[in-house]
């Protein structure tokens, strides 16, 4: 049984200026030990998403479908019902580390009453826990770091607290939203050993969000590529670098400056902008952008459909070729 | 030497840090930048990176002189700017400009675009025919992608990329020789950065610029840049042309940038060694002696906790700072 199961999934927000869709119908689900990577831009849905997975939604928005978190429909449960598996069973990980740590709180608290509250701890055992998972983690002095408060550390450090924090009662799902973004470059690196560490020790179900396929590559064993709300092709990892069907998803391949590359030639950039979900194209959402783009396009919405074993995509051509 | 257009020598940019009380209280020094030295020829990109707090965006302005330095010299065209006059230095600031990461921030969302990219020529050149300010305006426009009918537009209702190429428009407007460029492709979706990289290239090529470009990104810098700068708490730990720095990278630190860059390729991705770095970036204000990195740094010897070690030549165009570059191979 997969650790998480969304189906059909619709997020929307009420604003002044009317419904805006954030995410249109999304199926995903991720077993134990895997680790999916979501792939988008701004405006893609690919945070909403998890946010209504999280019960996190901002207040004007509101969700539709299912969430099965272990076979239990979670989706619309009230906060006390589902503060029994935040920070339990299912964690979750922001670009911003003090959204989820309090400023006015002691580190050795914050993380404490994690385990205090979910798994019955007495403080001494909570602390000596909490102690033990900032080693792994690799924050030095990390009795000292318990009396501090999370303005006395750097950022870096900060990231990997609110990593400890969520990691406390080996979550069986982990939803990573762009977990390393803010980071350093070699900071990053040492954040993303460590949830590789996670997957493969403790067979935690990981969702990563990220716009870098980099991170991607290193981390994810399957990758859903969104944009404006709704998943444009999917599959594993390999082919989804080596042999990208989605007009989409090849352009960013292709968009990415590559350190492993003398840069010579001119970069291959998306033409245009970022959707506008509130002006959202008639037929495929991608179609302003699109070099492959013909009259189908502009009329009808394409499907996922599955283009090979475990691979699908939404996208009218079969295949991509120049067109003049 | 004439086409040295900047020579940086010995900058210093010293940040007073108030300890204790009104009374007996004695300043501290927050060394941001501390002893940079290089020289970019015209028409060049250089490419500063490092990560945050090692000094670079400070670097940058204290170049244009946004920010005073402490100590150094700056050169352009080999004239010294640092004992100039504000009045003196006016008339230098056309041929220097800057665009940030978010362009936008600084700027009044009540004036048209029009107006915001005007501004640094109608400041320059207050005499200037209105007609003829927007004339230049309207073709810049064109220039950096913008459509110049867009002209009374105002930013609220332009999207993150077209902001930057509003950043852009407004520092060519002048027609400058040099711009600083502070993290303009940061904050912006990865399929807008490419289109305001290859902007920058070509406005590079048609009226041969000269680019500062500073980033945390070394991929971007790679592919933008001919020559490198690496920055680690205020010093130059490696200065080297593009291909030298990413194929032959001398020094610990760099060697440990490169390798933690993640690679958009599956394989390649999980089979590379990266050289990960021990604990944290110490203080700026109470920095390691010797060589700043030492305590990172998995070569670190007793020398370079005693002695500074000097940027010294590995090779044509390839300058070191490491006191065991020979050794560490």
């Amino acid at each position: 049984m997969a650790v998480i199961d969304i189906r059909n999934l619709e997020v929307g927000f009420d604003t002044p200026e009317g419904k805006v869709q954030a995410v249109n119908g999304i199926n995903l689900s991720v077993d134990r030990g895997e680790c999916i990577g979501i792939v988008g831009e701004s405006g893609s849905g690919k945070s909403q998403t998890f946010m209504a997975a999280m019960g996190l939604l901002a207040r004007n928005g509101t969700a539709r479908g299912e969430i099965l978190f272990q076979g239990e429909q979670i989706l619309g449960l009230g906060s006390r019902a589902l503060n029994r598996i935040r920070g339990n069973a299912m964690s979750m990980i922001f670009q911003d580390p003090m959204t989820a740590l309090t400023p006015h709180l002691r580190i050795g608290d914050q993380l404490t009453e994690v385990l205090t509250t979910h798994k019955g701890l007495g403080k001494r055992a909570a602390a000596a826990r909490a102690v033990a998972m900032l080693e792994q983690v690799r924050i030095p002095e990390p009795a000292r770091r318990m009396r501090q408060y999370p303005h006395e550390l750097s950022g870096g450090m900060r990231q990997r607290v609110m990593i400890a924090m969520a990691l406390l009662c080996e979550p069986e799902l982990l939803i990573a939203d762009e977990p390393t973004t803010a980071l350093d470059v070699t900071v990053q690196a040492q954040v993303l050993s460590l949830m590789r560490d996670l997957k493969d020790r403790l067979n935690t179900a990981l969702v990563l969000i990220t716009h870098d396929l980099g991170v991607v590559a290193g981390l994810a064993d399957r990758v859903m590529v969104m944009y404006a709300g709704l998943v444009v092709e999917e599959g594993p990892v390999e082919t989804i670098f080596t042999d990208p069907r989605h007009p989409y998803t090849q352009g960013l391949l292709n968009s990415m400056p590559r350190i492993d590359r003398a840069g010579e030639e001119r970069l291959t950039a998306i033409p245009g902008q970022p959707p506008n979900l509130q002006r959202l194209p008639s037929g495929c959402a991608f179609r302003p952008r699109c070099a492959y783009a013909f009259e189908r396009c502009e009329q009808e919405r394409p499907e996922l459909e599955d283009i090979a074993p475990g691979r699908r995509k939404a996208c009218h051509r079969e295949r991509l070729e120049a067109v003049s | 030497m004439s086409d040295v257009l900047l020579d940086v020598a010995d900058l210093k940019v010293h940040f007073p840090i108030p300890t204790g009380g009104l009374i007996g209280g004695r300043t501290r020094w927050l060394k941001a930048v501390d002893g940079v030295s290089f020289s970019v020829k015209r028409g060049e990109t250089l490419g500063i990176v490092g990560e945050s707090g090692c000094g670079k965006s400070t670097l940058g302005r204290a170049i244009l002189r946004l920010i005073a330095p402490s100590a150094g010299r700056v050169l352009w065209l080999g004239q010294d700017l640092s004992g100039l006059s504000q009045e003196e230095m006016r008339r230098h600031r056309r041929e220097m400009q800057i665009i940030f990461q978010d362009p936008l921030a600084s700027l009044d969302p009540r004036m048209t675009v029009g107006d915001i990219i005007a501004e640094p020529l109608t400041a320059l050149e207050p005499d200037l025919p209105k007609a003829e300010i927007k004339e230049r305006v309207r073709s810049m426009m064109s220039k950096v992608g913008l459509l110049p009918e867009m002209i009374n537009r105002y930013p609220h209702e332009f999207s993150g990329g077209q902001y930057q190429r509003i950043g852009v428009a407004r520092a060519m407007i002048v027609r400058p020789a040099l711009i600083v460029c502070d993290e303009p492709v940061s904050a912006l979706d990865v399929s807008i950065q490419a289109q305001i990289v290859n902007l920058l290239m070509d406005l590079q090529a048609e009226f041969g610029l000269t680019l500062l470009f500073i980033s945390h990104d070394l991929s971007v810098v790679r592919h933008i840049s001919h020559r490198i700068l690496v920055l680690y708490l205020g010093r130059v730990m490696e200065l080297a042309d593009r291909d030298s720095l990413y194929r032959e990278a001398r020094h610990p630190y760099t060697r440990a940038l490169i390798s933690a860059v993640p690679v958009p390729d599956p394989l390649i991705e999980r089979s590379k060694r990266i050289e990960f770095l021990s604990g944290d970036l110490p203080s700026p204000i109470d920095p390691p002696s010797g060589c700043v990195f030492r305590t990172r740094c998995p070569h670190a010897n007793d020398l370079c906790a005693a002695k500074v070690p000097d940027l010294e030549p590995v090779g044509t165009d390839h300058q070191v700072a490491c006191h065991r570059w020979r050794e560490i191979g």
